[in-house]
Order: structure tokens, then sequence, then C-alpha cells
């Protein structure tokens, strides 16, 4: 299945006028090398111009999931940057497979932390050179060391940082601590709770048990992806003091064990009504009245409350070691089999994505940029305070295709980014015994 | 057979053999080769020989759980969609004098099965949820004070969903061969003196009875290749056999994945043959 041979596609786009161009190109790619390794990560800027005939016939694929690859976005960078980016949706499981078994029909790899650990011990990809990326050293040290504010981010589950580097540009393990290469550079991420209807709850829910609490049974959903909804259970049963576990993230087998049996057991109570996969399920579930609580996505509460029906998305901070958001975190990898001006290509596209308009547009669904700093300048002041400092709005909030979703005076749900990314207490999992796990997880289906 | 003879006939077979070799051949022997190898639980397969994947498979609770939940959707599935589908069938045929009339009826039968799969299966949802239409008109009409729950992500639902997507498979093969039933029999049976239970029994049913095979064939092995209804259906509270497998295919376990795969195919195809050998369809079709 590890299919090395280079398709035809991935080579056509070079070979057009390439002896007139090259020489020329690579000079100035070596100047630009020379000028990088004096500048430090200033680097490849400028050539778009030389080279904007040849770039023309290039087509970049970045191919992710729907959240996470937005044509709105592809479409945008195809226009700044000259050449086509084209924006394919899998879901997560059918991403995967193709970046591992189809490597060379894709070109961007969009890929969580646990899937670049994969995709990497494959050896599907290749390093990302950080001296590459212009905004390498203002992405936020979340991602880049593992820390922000001063303090050190959750290690439990895999978290962006332990996902991010690896020794050499081919390696095929993952290196703790900063190197030179990335696997991936992330593009967007969020930390998850739990979304309920405050008009049916009359109450402020802050902690992960009220999902699993007795009050709302049947009246409850959990998410039914294994990897994130057993995190999402671990959260609860470690809130309600049930167990306490080692890491979260990487169980051993009998807390997995304990981990389903509870969930079995609930579910043989009546205490899901159901169980979601996607979004808009999810979606369905609450403003159809399904349920009144749900573990649940931040964009999902505002699309709930769009159609008119009241729902909260419970700020779970952090509290005496137990509570805390489920973070996520996407970035871009960039495919094995890309070299020549498809890289470069490759690399203008990367560098582009944290320039600010992609910041800016994922902002107004509630999801996050890796480098504020360049986001802040594609939001309006309003936007940014709403968004990013957890401030009552003070106009309409819009949606990023311009439809109002806030009234002025509404404010963010969980506060500031601040508040919400420093109470990550873990991240979306690919455990060392994912096997047993998934079995686990098919019994809580089948029970 | 003259050698001349056997040529033309490997001629005429060869656009099928063209198309079954890569797309049905080849394919099986890759998931049969997979699931008797080793992997390395990142998406590696480990070129060797096990049979530790059917070994896991089949020791396991799950398994027959899976399968039993199986049998449980294809009977109902196939009880309600022949019943359906037969008196339809029936109806159209028997009932509905003229025959451009019959046909009309028959495509009008049809039409909703234009529209996607999916969509089908998700109207169903606004009519079963708890706020559902069914469930508000219960309640307001006095009938019922909470909900019914078991309207919607339960088994029930699920059969319905199969039972809706599916009665058109049915519908169209015994609606085939009840069409080639000479009236005439029936009028003898008729004058005869038989009673309309007697004609069903020694001549209707009988032959329909390539129809039903067909139909149910249809019905069953798409019943035990589907996930995607139970998991939206009984809102992810049922697995199937698939929907595991699907589990196994997102963590990128290829060999577990190829095992069950294989040990699907062969119940499908054991119900298959069961079916056929009460029927010979072939002679039936070419009747």
């Amino acid at each position: 299945m590890d299919s090395t041979k280079p398709t035809t596609e991935t080579t056509e786009p070079d070979m057009p006028d390439a002896p007139a161009i090259d020489p020329t190109r690579r000079s100035l790619l070596k100047g630009a090398a020379a000028v990088a390794s004096v500048a430090g990560t200033q680097a490849i800027t400028g050539f778009p111009l030389i080279w904007a005939q040849d770039i023309k016939n290039i087509e970049l694929r970045h191919v992710g999931v729907s959240y996470s690859v937005v044509k709105a976005i592809g479409d945008q960078a195809s226009k700044d940057l000259g050449f086509k980016v084209t924006m394919q949706n899998l879901d997560t499981s059918a991403a995967i497979n193709r970046f591992v078994t189809q490597p060379n029909s894709v070109d961007i790899a969009d890929v969580e932390g646990w899937q670049s650990k994969l995709a990497t011990k494959r050896g599907v990809l290749q390093g990302i050179e950080v001296k590459k990326i212009k905004e390498f050293d203002n992405i936020l040290p979340i991602f880049t060391k593992g820390e922000i504010g001063g303090k050190t981010v959750s290690r439990q589950g895999i978290s962006p940082y332990e996902a991010m580097y690896i020794a050499k540009k081919d390696a095929t393990e993952l290196h703790e601590g900063v190197t030179d290469w990335a696997t991936f550079l992330p593009q967007v991420y969020n930390a998850d709770s739990i979304g309920y209807r405050p008009d049916l709850i009359k109450r402020e829910i802050t902690e992960w048990k009220e999902l699993i609490n007795p009050e709302f049974k049947g009246k409850a959903a959990i998410l039914d992806v294994p990897a994130i909804g057993i995190m999402d259970a671990a959260l609860c049963f470690e809130s309600a003091g049930e167990i306490k576990y080692g890491n979260k993230g990487n169980m051993t087998k009998s807390e997995i064990d304990f981990t389903i049996n509870r969930l079995i057991e609930l579910k043989k109570q009546g205490h899901f009504r159901a169980t979601w996969t996607t979004f808009d399920q999810s979606v369905q579930l609450m403003a159809a009245g399904e349920v009144v609580i749900q573990s649940m996505w931040s964009p999902a509460v505002a699309a709930v409350r769009v159609k008119g029906m009241p729902c909260i998305y419970a700020p779970v901070n952090l509290k005496g070691g137990k509570e805390g958001y489920r973070g996520w975190c996407n970035g871009m990898a960039l495919m094995k089999h890309l070299n020549g001006k498809k890289l470069d290509a490759a690399y203008e596209y990367l560098n582009w994505y944290l320039s600010g308009w992609q910041g800016g547009f994922v902002a107004r669904y509630g999801y996050y940029s890796p480098v504020p700093s360049t986001a802040k300048k594609f939001l309006t002041a309003n936007e940014w305070d709403y968004w990013y400092e957890g401030k009552p709005a003070k106009e309409t909030i819009l949606d990023p295709y311009g439809v109002a979703m806030e009234k002025a005076g509404a404010k963010r749900d969980g506060g500031s980014f601040l508040d919400r990314v420093t109470n990550i207490s873990c991240w979306n999992t690919l455990m060392d015994e994912a096997q047993y796990m998934n079995k686990r997880w098919n019994d809580f289906k089948a029970a | 057979m003259t050698d001349r003879n056997r040529k033309t006939g490997w001629f005429f077979a060869a656009p099928l053999v063209v198309v079954l070799i890569p797309f049905f051949i080849a394919t099986i022997a890759v998931v049969l080769i997979a699931s008797f190898l080793e992997h390395d639980g990142f998406g590696g397969m480990i070129a060797s020989f096990t049979l530790e994947n059917y070994a896991d498979l089949l020791r396991s609770d799950l398994t027959w759980k899976l399968y039993l939940s199986m049998v449980k959707f294809s009977v109902l599935t196939w009880i309600g969609t022949l019943v359906i589908g037969f008196w339809v069938a029936y109806f159209l045929v028997f009932h509905v004098r003229n025959p451009l009339l019959s046909i009309g009826l028959f495509l009008l039968g049809t039409v909703p099965f234009w529209t996607s799969n999916i969509i089908r299966m998700i109207s169903w949802i606004p009519l079963l949820g708890k706020e559902g239409l069914i469930n508000s008109t219960l309640r307001a009409t006095g009938v019922i004070d909470e909900p019914l729950e078991f309207l919607l992500f339960s088994d029930f639902a699920v059969v319905v969903a199969y039972v809706h997507q599916l009665t058109i498979f049915m519908i169209v093969p015994i609606f085939n061969s009840m069409a080639r039933i000479d009236k005439r029999t029936i009028e003898a049976a008729l004058d005869a003196g038989a009673t309309r239970s007697e004609i069903m029994r020694w001549i209707v049913v009988p032959l329909s009875k390539s129809g039903i095979a067909l139909g149910s064939i249809f019905v069953l092995s798409m019943v035990m290749g589907d996930f995607f209804v139970v998991k939206v259906m009984s809102g992810g509270g049922s697995a199937s056999i698939v929907s595991a497998l699907f589990e196994d295919i997102a963590v990128l376990q290829y060999p577990p994945a190829a095992a069950n795969a294989v040990v699907l195919l062969i119940v499908v195809v054991v119900v298959i043959s069961l079916i056929l050998r009460t029927v010979d369809v072939r002679k039936e079709i070419t009747r």
C-alpha cells in the first residue's frame, strides 16, 4: 500500500519551459537561501514576480476535514498567490487513509497532531524547513514550545507541540524538543467543551460531570469519534471523581475498560439519547430538542443560536486538576513527493496562510489562528475584542459570509482567548492501545 | 460445441471478464491477502502470514453481537419489504385492469426513489423526533403526555428507514414475475371453484417465487452491507459489522478490517446461495 511511485500528475507542472526558467530561479533560490541564512527568519520573499509565468500552471491540492480546509480560503489564496489552490474535503478517517495509501494524490495534508504522528511514521511527509516560514517566530508558543504565558501546556493526548518536530527532513520518528524541521504547521485550533440549553437547564454548567448527571437522563449526547469521544468521556468520569487517569490521552487497558464499561452502563440506563459524528448532527440534536446537553464544538453552538434557540458553550475551566477543555489543532503538512517549483509554491502557500487573511476568516466562526498578531490586521476592533478578548460586542457580529450571528452586547462564552487556551487540559489523541480502545468503543456502540 | 463456437463464446464473455478481473477478482484478492498480514498499529502491514486477525475476530463477543444484530435487522427488514412489496406488486398486476395504467402507477411508485437514499432517510427524523410531527400530533390530541422516545434513535427507526429505502427492490422483481403469470390460469382456477386464498397459495405465490427470491437477495445483501442507516437512525446507539470495520480503517488497522470483510463476504455468499437453492432463478427468468 506504500506506493512511492510518483504519478505523472505530480511531475506535469514542472515540465513546460522548465529549462528556460530554471537556472534563473535556482540562482535566485540560492541567493534567497544565502540571505535567509544571514537574516534568519526573513526567508523567501519577492520572487513571485519573476516566476509568475511559471507558477500559473501549478495546482496545490490541500486536503482535509471541512472545518479546517475551507474553499473560501483556497479561493482567496489562489487570488493572492497567482497559482491555483484546490481545497478537497474528506472526513477525518478518510483523510488519514488517503494520506497514507495515496500520498501522491495530495500536496498539502491537513492533519491533527495525532494524524501527523501517524503520517510521519508512515514516511509520507517531508519536514517543513522552519527557517522558510516567515511568521514562525510569531506562532504562539503553545505550538512551538509547548507553553503559553510561561505555563506548560498540557501534554495529555497528543499536543500539537509533541507532534510538531522531527530531527531531520525525512525522519520518521517524532523528536522531543525544538528542531529546524516541523512535521506540520499549525493553522487552526480551538478548545472544545459542552453545549447546553440554558432555557431547559436553569443553572450554569461548568463541569464535565454534568454530562453524565442522572438529571439529564435520555437528554444527553456524546461525540462518537473514538479518538475524541473517549476523551470527552474521560473528562466526565474524572470530573465526577470516579477515576483518576495517569494520562487521559494515553490510557492503560484497565483505564480503557473502566471508561467503556461506565459508558455501557450509562447507555443501558438510557442516559444517552444519541451519539453524533458530524457537526450538523450535533446542531440538529440540540435544535430539535432531542438533547439538552452534549459534548459540542463552539461553531455548532453558534449555529444552534442562529436557529433562534438559546444555547451556551460551557466554560469548563480547570479546577483542582480536573475539568478543562479538550484542545484540537489542525496543521498543514507537506507531502514527500513535493519538489522543485511545486515545493516552492507550497512554502509560498504556507506563508500566505499564516499572513492573516485566513486567521481573520476563521476567527469569525470562533476558531483561532496560531499567529493572532497577523489575524488581528484582518479583523475590526470590534471583532477582535469579541472573538479574542472576550469583551461584549459593540455592534452586530457577522459570520465569515456576512450573516449576522450575534447582537451588540453579546459576549463570547468561555471568555477571552487566553482564558480558553490556558484551560486546555487534554488534546485529541491516538493512544498506544488504539486498537484495543477501538474495539471497546465498538462494544459501547453495540451494547 | 465446436471450436468456432467456443471462440465466439469467449469473445462474447470477454468484456465481462475484462471488467470482473480488475474490479472484482483483483480487489477481493487484495483484501484476502491483507487479512492474513500482521500490522504495526500505525497503518503499516508486515509481509507475513498469520491467522491472528481471524482468531481475534471470531473470539470476540463483539463480532457475535454484531452478527446477531445484523440478523435482527435483516429479518425485520425482509419481512417489512416483502409484505409491502408483495401486495403493491399484486395490486398493480391483478387489480389494475389497464396495463398502461399499471405500468404508469408502477413508475409513479419509483418517484421517491429518484431522490437520494440519504435524503429519504434523514426526512424521517423531523417526523419521528421527540418534538417531531408524530409526537406533537399525538400530544396535541391528548393520546400521550410524554413523547414516545422509541420512535427515533432506536431499532424501530432503523427498520423503518430500511423498509422505506429497500421496498422498491422487492416490488420490481415481484412485479416482473407476477406480470408473467398467465391470467387464464387464474380464470381456470376460478372456474374450477378455487377460493381466493387457494389461488394465492397454489398459483400466485409459487409463480412469484423467483421475484421474491431476487428481491430478497437485493434487500438482504444491502442490509448486511450497510452501516450508514444504522448509524444515523439509531443515533449511534447500534453498530453493524460494517461500522465496526469502518472504525478499524479509521485508525489504519487494515488487516483486522480485511479479515472482518472476508468473513462478512462469506456470510453474504452463504445466505444468497441458500436463497438461490430454493428457486432456480435462471430458469424462472428465461421462462
